[in-house]
């Protein structure tokens, strides 16, 4: 009878196959180095055109116009999120005449830009002065301010309007059925039950429309707000520095990317009962 | 035979022909098509930015198609390198990256010729910048259209391409593309109508587009609100003959499917 004396020695592993130099990695060295290349140049533009006295005038200012984006993106979002509601009920209401006029009204902010719905309510409603003087509206016309976040309210409404109809008729039919079996009144039924699931359907939507806000949010500037972008173009047209350009862009990848990863965050602990 | 052409185009022309809608409806108000009105002026700023719009997509289609097949490979330097690409130009707004690629550009013209010893002020095309910066926004949201479609073609389709000894290339353009496209239309079709609202950011930096020539007509008849309303009516008009054409298109790419 024989049996195993001794194990077979352990053999070294074998060598790492060289991976060979491809077209594909010649693109991808020459992309990458690229993209070195770009950020180096922008450093160097940094260093070399740092300049203290600029940056200590207009730093605060970048920083305050940073404030103003947050703060018109944010109200813009919450007041569209109101008047969203009442849209998305209308646009899913079985009265014809109802969900015309709120189809209509998505329809045309979602097909016009943003620049000249903005022109539209600033320039064009702001020649109506005496009319506005006369019911007493003018001071809300007359800021560019309050332009600005009418103009992003009304379109994201339309946008939000759109994402909360998709989300709450992506609910299944059987939920409505079970909440009606179990003898709930609809409203109960809509809060405790349709609109948990609609909202974690609309939580991505969201994101990407908030982020949307953001970027479209830059064209309040053309208006005279001073926001990011406002500071932005205020800082060139004295300096003449590509720089400024270069601070707000950084800037805006910040907040984006920022939020962009919060709400990565939030939907995977929002849906973790999902997960299988 | 040319003359004919243009005498022909002249003709149809919807704005400002013989039957177009501002020589009906203008007459020989604020929008007529002649000296007093500004009828040819913002049918001059309609075929700007239906031009940009039209010669940026090819463009920003190219691009995000090689960014799509760029991002699905498996060499993860590859993937880095598009994947700042996407990240920078979907999160940057679209306003700075025009100014971006506009002053960018004469910047970058002007250092390189400095280097030759040549020291000029260079003003570049603001057309060209325009169609540069769209192309670059645009192509980085289609690359995302493309990559989903392309994940939503089974592999075994192009195993059937190798089984059948066709070339990678051909398999892409005989088995893949197909369906590529049929599956990316509705996508694209969003971004072409995201290209076209994105098109009215070129007027600040002063491309004779509808939102300029409607704002200079607004500003010297001081009808302000009357042209931005048109203009936007103009927009929804483009929008609309856009999902007209879109619907058109889906039909003729899922003309192959089997009618249930």
């Amino acid at each position: 009878m024989s049996h195993v004396q001794e194990l077979v020695a352990a053999r070294p592993a074998p060598p790492e196959p060289r991976r060979p130099l491809t077209a594909t990695r010649i693109v991808a060295l020459v992309i990458l180095g690229l993209w070195a290349a770009l950020a180096v140049a922008m450093l160097a533009m940094m260093v070399t055109g740092w300049d203290e006295a600029k940056f200590l005038r207009y730093g605060p200012r970048y920083l305050s116009g940073l404030a103003t984006t947050v703060t018109l993106v944010g109200e813009a979002i919450i007041l569209g999120a109101i008047l969203s509601l009442p849209l998305a009920f209308a646009r899913m209401s079985n009265n014809r005449v109802l969900r015309g006029i709120a189809y209509s009204y998505v329809y045309v902010f979602r097909g016009t830009p943003l620049l000249a719905q903005l022109f539209l309510i600033y320039y064009g409603l702001g020649s109506f002065r005496p009319q506005l003087e006369a019911v007493g509206l003018w001071w809300f016309f007359r800021e560019a301010w309050y332009c600005g976040l009418l103009s992003l309210t009304l379109n994201t409404a339309a946008y939000q309007a759109e994402i909360l109809r998709g989300a709450i008729q992506s609910v299944p039919r059987g939920q409505y059925e079970g909440a009606a079996a179990l003898g709930l009144p609809k409203s109960v039924a809509f809060r405790k039950v349709i609109l948990p699931q609609a909202l974690i359907v609309a939580l991505r939507p969201y994101g990407n429309e908030i982020i949307l806000m953001i970027k479209g949010s830059a064209v309040v500037a053309i208006v005279t707000v001073y926001d990011l972008m406002g500071e932005t173009r205020y800082a060139f047209s004295r300096t003449f520095d590509y720089q400024t350009y270069l601070w707000a862009a950084i800037l805006y990848l910040a907040i984006v990317e920022t939020l962009r990863h919060i709400w990565a965050w939030l939907e995977a602990r929002l849906t973790r009962h999902l997960k299988r | 035979m040319s003359g004919w052409f243009s005498a022909l185009a002249t003709a149809l022309d919807p704005l400002c022909g013989p039957f177009g809608v501002f020589t009906l409806l203008g007459g020989d108000g604020l929008v007529s098509c002649g000296a007093s009105g500004w009828g040819d002026e913002i049918a001059f700023g309609v075929k700007v930015t239906v031009t940009l719009a039209i010669a940026t997509l090819p463009v920003g289609l190219l691009l995000g198609f090689l960014i799509a097949l760029a991002a699905q490979s498996e060499d993860r330097l590859l993937r880095a390198a598009v994947g700042i690409y996407t990240t920078i130009f979907r999160g940057l707004p679209e306003l700075l990256t025009l100014f971006i690629v506009y002053y960018g550009l004469q910047l970058l013209i002007q250092s390189a010729l400095g280097w030759f010893g040549i020291e000029q002020r260079i003003e570049i095309n603001a057309f060209l910048a325009g169609m540069i910066a769209l192309a670059v926004v645009f192509s980085s949201y289609a690359s995302e259209v493309l990559l989903s479609a392309f994940r939503a073609i089974p592999r075994g389709q192009y195993e059937a391409g190798d089984a059948l000894g066709l070339h990678r290339s051909r398999t892409m353009v005989l088995i893949i593309m197909p369906q590529l496209i049929r599956i990316a239309l509705p996508g694209l079709g969003n971004l072409w109508m995201i290209l076209l609202k994105d098109t009215a950011y070129v007027s600040i930096i002063g491309l004779a587009d509808i939102v300029r020539q409607t704002g200079i007509a607004a500003r010297v008849s001081k009808e302000a609100f009357f042209f931005y309303f048109l203009a936007c009516l103009i927009y929804l008009a483009l929008a609309i003959i856009s999902s007209f054409g879109l619907g058109f298109i889906e039909r003729w790419a899922r003309r192959g499917e089997v009618r249930r």
